[in-house]
């Protein structure tokens, strides 16, 4: 594919995607020529907001959301799950400060909940298996009387893993018949590396919230939404003015959200054969790259898995390296290694699966896109194994596993 | 990734890379943990000059390049001069690092005082101003993006 005019081989679609030209076509008209501001009076404005409209329709058609109005949008996947967690513990406070989650969400989550905590909310984090599998029963277990919250990722960004969101729907809509009509435990699913990619339907899974972001899915970034089930009593959590029923204040991004839109669309339609077509390159460079790299393994679950997430450990290797080398060679990774998340510690995602420190500072994640093609991954395979070849040689641990005292 | 151009040669053409069969001294720092391990392993003569000097490294492209550039600052060096090597002679060398990298300059400076440790212990020689390494001991700030 095409970046920035050079040829890179791009295997980064889970940290962002390409705003693919027809998205780009259906935005600039709102840019440039219906600017408008949606809450004017004015024609202009009645068609800058006829399509958010349409817009949120797509979205809603997308997850199988009954009504088109249960979609928000915002500014940011992130913000979509800060509103959802944070709102709901605000609204619930008064009955329970309990929270279940998983200790492999991403950031927006984990963070988010730290906060809580640090709030007097008490968290759960369940733990998962060497999949990054949770299990429905643990979590059925964790639930307390004081739970207001159940939040789970539909698929994991790091290692692909794709839980069982519909279990635990089914799991927390029996728990609720139990309780009153007001003390229902909500179920919010961070759904962000699944739209687009995999089926949602959010009343087939039984969430309550839903997050979503348009740049995982080929459309622009700085724009996400948050389904909202009817009935479901969520407070804003960005005041202003009343735009989204008064629930998401600022005013619209209206081309942003034309973008998503139209790349939900797109990425809808296109989702079955897009997932076979990866599922199908998936496996068969797990295959190619677990033959031809000695210690070697792979990270997720093998089949509950994203079909465009790839993630292997290479043993006696820091990945920060693999990443500079295959970008010496035009081809853009990503590794849960410390040296490139900004902190020093490695994934906290590959250490709950049970990873050792040293294993999880050499993984390699390569996430695949429509733009990614299996000449791209046989130039990869021409890469890879002499890359990892020569960090071991470099390596102190693999002198040492290769001479054991 | 802002890395230097200067860290970006020796990460890619790393200088001295390798071992010294039977190795005056031998310096090994850093831990999995954080994710840097660096080795350097020294050639010192009798009239204590470092001859030769090697790396191996487990760690990112700045602890290649700093336990690169580190070997080179030493060879040739007395025992006495290469102890006066600190990290930020190191830093300077590869025009500068990453905030977030600054780490991986104390690790060289340590391995090449772990070495000089080593010499020392196997030869029951003194050097002035040497103290003994504390492996993997530098200290990290893992909450540092914590708000």
């Amino acid at each position: 594919m095409q970046m920035n005019q050079r040829d890179v081989i791009y295997l980064d679609n889970a940290a962002t995607t390409q705003v693919r030209p027809e998205v780009v076509d259906a935005m600039i008209e709102y840019l440039s020529k219906d600017y408008a501001n949606p809450s004017g009076i004015y024609a202009a404005s009645a068609s800058a907001k006829a399509a958010v409209d349409a817009a949120r329709e797509k979205i809603a058609v997308a997850i199988g959301a009954t009504y088109g109005n249960e979609i928000y949008f915002t500014g940011s996947g992130t913000e979509s799950i800060n509103w959802a967690i944070k709102s709901t513990a605000q609204a619930a406070k008064g009955r329970g400060r309990h929270i279940i989650t998983t200790a492999v969400e991403h950031h927006a989550v984990l963070h988010t909940c730290q906060f809580l905590e640090k709030n007097g909310f008490d968290v759960t984090y369940l733990p998962v298996d060497e999949y990054g599998m949770i299990s429905v029963d643990k979590l059925e277990a964790a639930i307390r009387p004081d739970t207001i919250l159940v939040t789970v990722m539909m698929a994991n960004n790091e290692v692909g893993t794709i839980m069982p969101i519909a279990k635990i729907g089914a799991v927390l809509a029996e728990i609720n018949t139990k309780r009153d009509k007001d003390a229902k435990i909500l179920f919010h699913t961070d759904a962000i590396q699944a739209v687009g990619h995999i089926p949602v339907d959010v009343n087939a899974l039984g969430v309550d919230l839903l997050s979503v972001s348009a740049h995982k899915l080929y459309g622009p970034k700085g724009v996400g939404a948050l389904y909202v089930r009817r009935g479901i009593k969520l407070p804003a959590f960005i005041h202003g003015g009343g735009q989204e029923r008064g629930r998401r204040a600022g005013t619209e991004n209206v081309a942003g959200i034309v973008g998503f839109g139209a790349a939900t669309q797109l990425a809808c339609a296109e989702m079955a054969e897009e997932a076979l077509r990866h599922t199908q390159m998936r496996d068969d460079l797990i295959g190619k790259i677990l033959a031809s790299v000695p210690h070697s393994h792979l990270n997720g679950h093998p089949i509950s898995r994203l079909p465009g997430n790839i993630n292997i450990t290479f043993e006696f290797i820091e990945g920060e390296g693999m990443l500079l080398l295959l970008d010496a060679r035009g081809i853009a990774a990503s590794s849960g290694s410390a040296c490139t998340s900004g902190s020093l510690d490695p994934s906290h995602v590959l250490l709950a699966m049970g990873l050792s420190h040293e294993l999880a500072h050499g993984s390699l994640r390569l996430s695949f896109g429509r733009y990614t093609t299996t000449e791209d991954l046989d130039k990869l395979m021409e890469a890879l194994p002499p890359i990892v070849e020569r960090l071991r040689n470099m390596s102190p641990l693999w002198e040492d596993f290769l001479k054991p005292i | 990734m802002n890395y230097s151009d200067k860290v970006m040669d020796y990460f890619l053409n790393p200088r001295n890379m390798g071992e010294i069969e039977g190795a005056s001294g031998i310096g090994l720092v850093g831990n999995a943990r954080c994710g840097d391990i660096m080795k350097i392993y020294l050639d010192i003569d009798g009239g204590n000059i470092i001859r030769d000097a090697k790396f191996k490294t487990f760690g990112c492209g700045a602890a290649v390049a700093t336990s690169s550039i580190a070997t080179e600052l030493i060879i040739g060096k007395t025992v006495q001069e290469a102890l006066e090597i600190t990290n930020s002679s190191v830093m300077e060398a590869l025009d500068g690092l990453p905030t977030a990298k600054v780490h991986c300059s104390l690790l060289a400076e340590e391995a090449i005082q772990a070495a000089l440790w080593d010499y020392a212990q196997k030869n029951g020689m003194v050097i002035e101003g040497l103290k003994p390494p504390t492996y993997g001991g530098h200290d990290h700030h893992h909450d540092a993006d914590e708000s």
